[in-house]
């Protein structure tokens, strides 16, 4: 009895138990999607039940980790940063390091053997970026399931190694001209086709959004990245971290660091979105919490970019990632309830984290966590030399060099 | 729930019920491709022969749309329709016709900046009886539906061909004015459905239901309409009216002098196939 007490105590005092079993997150979340869709969601919402429970299912994603995408990845003390910022003791967690080069890849093994567990023959995901359609190819190929990529015409543009990847790779590239040509595009034509083939097609989402199950699934599956921070900072400073970092588009990679980190009070946590041209400039930045407001898209309740008459507006970034109006439930609700601070961070101010990274480390960060990079510099000398900071270095750069090249004026 | 209001819609259906015909329900948007020709198709639609209006409320995303809908749903938006001047549209109709049933149809998120409150109150205020929001599924009835009904506005649902058995009850649970049946699986405008299929699926549902069922998605021509419509309650026929708006429109996309009455014309013969 009172054993039973406490562990409702501890549940009312948790951080960590959403969704309910409607998928709400306080108000954000849910399974808004047409009538065609839902009895597949419910079906996913069960067969993901059962894997979860289910020893096996974990073995093989672990299995995976350690022999196909190189997990876990290290804990990296990033010295001369440190030095140079002159206050918290920076660590980056090296997701970068990952197979298909980004924490991608981590969501995708778990959903691929998910929808094989379902029977499902058929894969179709959206990209922005391209890294999250980059490791569902990826995944696709080793598993032999056709799949068909959906990414914004603008996109596929500007990530030309991504889609030249994704093709090698034997995936079907569809790129989207409706609307702005970008993510949220690519999300709606998704979306279309997975209506239209719900009987044996999978949706492969690549963040922590969509309708319940997706968030709560994509943080599972992610979670790893702030599992493995936990034993790996324990090992190298016999304690907790007093700080993370990590950017936020949808927020797939940030709340994978958190998330395990959520009940920890001590830990003070920062979620980075993309300001783009600068939050007073209408429609010219992703930062959705910072400059939206709450609505329903793609499945979800959550922050959104958007007119005073609820239709969607573009948003901008130099980050194809961190390019979308929305942003995972969960996030919406962490701001909301105060546990996670959202900063962001202008397309200049990233750029020159990239550099600034790329000289005194030697590693060159993707658009996305340079983000994250040029919050650290704000922040971390403002903190005392003993705090521990954790970045997810979650993306390499090797996808954005002639983005990057063209805005510093190198010619490639 | 039992949703007792008589509206116009059941008073539509019964009087259509005596004389043995199925409805011709028409989509078009809200402003496309501007108000006053949406105006103008809106008001002609009655006398064209349409039973049931839907009038969509644009929105920047229609997941569940094809093409031709998305299309449409962007000239109004361009042409900078929104929330206000739809309802306006249905209460200046409202005046000229008091019989003719007006579904709102669209997606979520327009009505949720409106605020839902505030936009039920208005939307029955201008005359609307029934409405269809895609992206809100029984599983939210407390946030629309229910809301909804207590104001006496009928709230259709859509069932589809994944709804099975199983379902069909939670889909029908807080239904009312008419069942929407999705012929196909897949977006508005695509693939023209299986006849056969549609009619076997048609009858399930009535077993299940007295409301009358209606049916959707990929109606193009009055044969067609025809097919359908045997042993269902109505038609709905959308993407093909709003292509015919898209024809008739200028290089620089504004409508001419004969957009309006093309898609009346369209009305015309869909409504004496089905009388036929």
């Amino acid at each position: 009895m009172s054993t039973q007490a406490n562990k409702s105590d501890a549940k009312l005092n948790s951080l960590r138990t959403g969704p309910d079993d409607k998928g709400f997150f306080g108000i954000f979340g849910g399974r808004f999607v047409a009538e065609t869709l839902m009895p597949l969601i419910l079906d996913l919402e069960r067969a993901y039940d059962e894997a979860k429970a289910d020893p096996a299912f974990h073995a093989e994603i672990a299995h995976l980790h350690k022999h196909y995408s190189g997990r876990p990845s290290p804990l990296y003390f990033a010295e001369r940063m440190t030095q140079e910022l002159g206050g918290a003791k920076i660590y980056f967690k090296r997701d970068e390091l990952n197979h298909t080069g980004s924490h991608k890849i981590n969501n995708c093994l778990g959903q691929i053997l998910l929808a094989r567990r379902m029977g499902k023959t058929r894969i179709i995901a959206e990209t922005g970026a391209g890294q999250h359609g980059v490791a569902v190819a990826t995944v696709c190929a080793k598993y032999g399931i056709p799949c068909e990529i959906y990414m914004g015409a603008t996109d596929v543009e500007r990530q030309a190694p991504n889609v030249a990847r994704m093709k090698l790779l034997g995936a079907k590239l569809n790129p989207v001209t409706a609307g702005a040509s970008t993510l949220k595009d690519a999300m709606n034509e998704a979306l279309r086709d997975w209506v239209t083939n719900v009987h044996n097609t999978y949706y492969l989402i690549g963040t922590a959004a969509g309708p319940h199950p997706y968030p709560a699934m994509v943080r599972d599956f992610q979670s790893i990245i702030g599992q493995e921070v936990r034993e790996q900072i324990e090992q190298a400073e016999g304690r907790l971290p007093d700080t993370l970092v990590a950017c936020i588009g949808g927020g797939s990679n940030a709340i994978g660091l958190f998330h395990p980190f959520l009940d920890d009070k001590g830990v003070a946590i920062y979620g980075v979105e993309a300001a783009g041209h600068g939050l007073e400039v209408p429609n010219g930045h992703a930062a959705s919490m910072n400059g939206g407001s709450p609505g329903v898209l793609h499945g979800n309740r959550t922050y959104l970019l958007q007119d005073a008459d609820g239709q969607i507006l573009e948003g901008h970034s130099i980050s194809a990632g961190l390019d979308y109006p929305g942003v995972g439930p969960e996030h919406a609700w962490l701001k909301d309830t105060g546990r996670v601070t959202y900063a962001a961070v202008t397309d200049k101010e990233a750029l020159e984290a990239l550099q600034f990274c790329t000289r005194l480390e030697g590693i060159i960060p993707a658009l996305e966590p340079s983000h994250a990079i040029a919050h650290v510099m704000k922040l971390a000398p403002k903190l005392p030399k003993d705090n521990l900071l954790v970045m997810n270095l979650c993306g390499r750069g090797d996808k954005d060099l002639f983005t990057v090249a063209k805005h510093l004026g190198m010619k490639i | 729930m039992k949703n007792n209001t008589t509206n116009r819609i059941d008073a539509r259906f019964a009087a259509l019920k005596s004389q043995k015909r199925a409805a011709l329900v028409t989509f078009i948007s809200a402003g496309d491709p501007d108000l006053a020709t949406s105006e103008k198709i809106l008001h002609g639609l009655p006398g064209a022969g349409a039973d049931v209006i839907e009038l969509g409320m644009p929105f920047s995303d229609p997941m569940a749309d094809g093409p031709a809908i998305q299309m449409s749903s962007q000239r109004a938006l361009k042409g900078g329709q929104n929330m206000i001047k739809t309802l306006e549209m249905v209460r200046r109709f409202r005046k000229a016709d008091a019989e003719t049933p007006i579904v709102l149809m669209g997606y979520y998120n327009p009505i949720y900046v409106y605020g839902n409150e505030r936009f039920l109150d208005d939307a029955k205020a201008a005359g609307v009886d029934g409405l269809i929001v895609v992206d809100v599924p029984p599983e939210a009835d407390e946030e629309l539906c229910l809301p909804a009904m207590e104001r006496g506005l009928n709230f259709i649902r859509l069932a589809t061909p994944t709804t099975d058995a199983k379902r069909l009850p939670a889909v029908l649970k807080n239904t009312s004015g008419f069942l929407y049946y999705v012929s196909i699986t897949g977006i508005t405008g695509a693939a023209a459905p299986v006849v056969n299929d549609v009619h076997k699926e048609v009858t399930r549902i009535k077993g299940q239901t007295a409301l009358p069922v209606v049916v959707g998605f990929g109606v193009r021509t009055g044969p067609q309409a025809k097919a359908i419509a045997e042993g269902a309650d109505g038609v709905v026929v959308g993407s093909a009216l709003v292509q015919t708006i898209e024809k008739t429109l200028d290089s620089k996309g504004a409508p001419t002098a004969t957009t309006a009455e093309a898609v009346l014309d369209r009305v015309k013969e869909l409504s004496s196939a089905l009388r036929s």
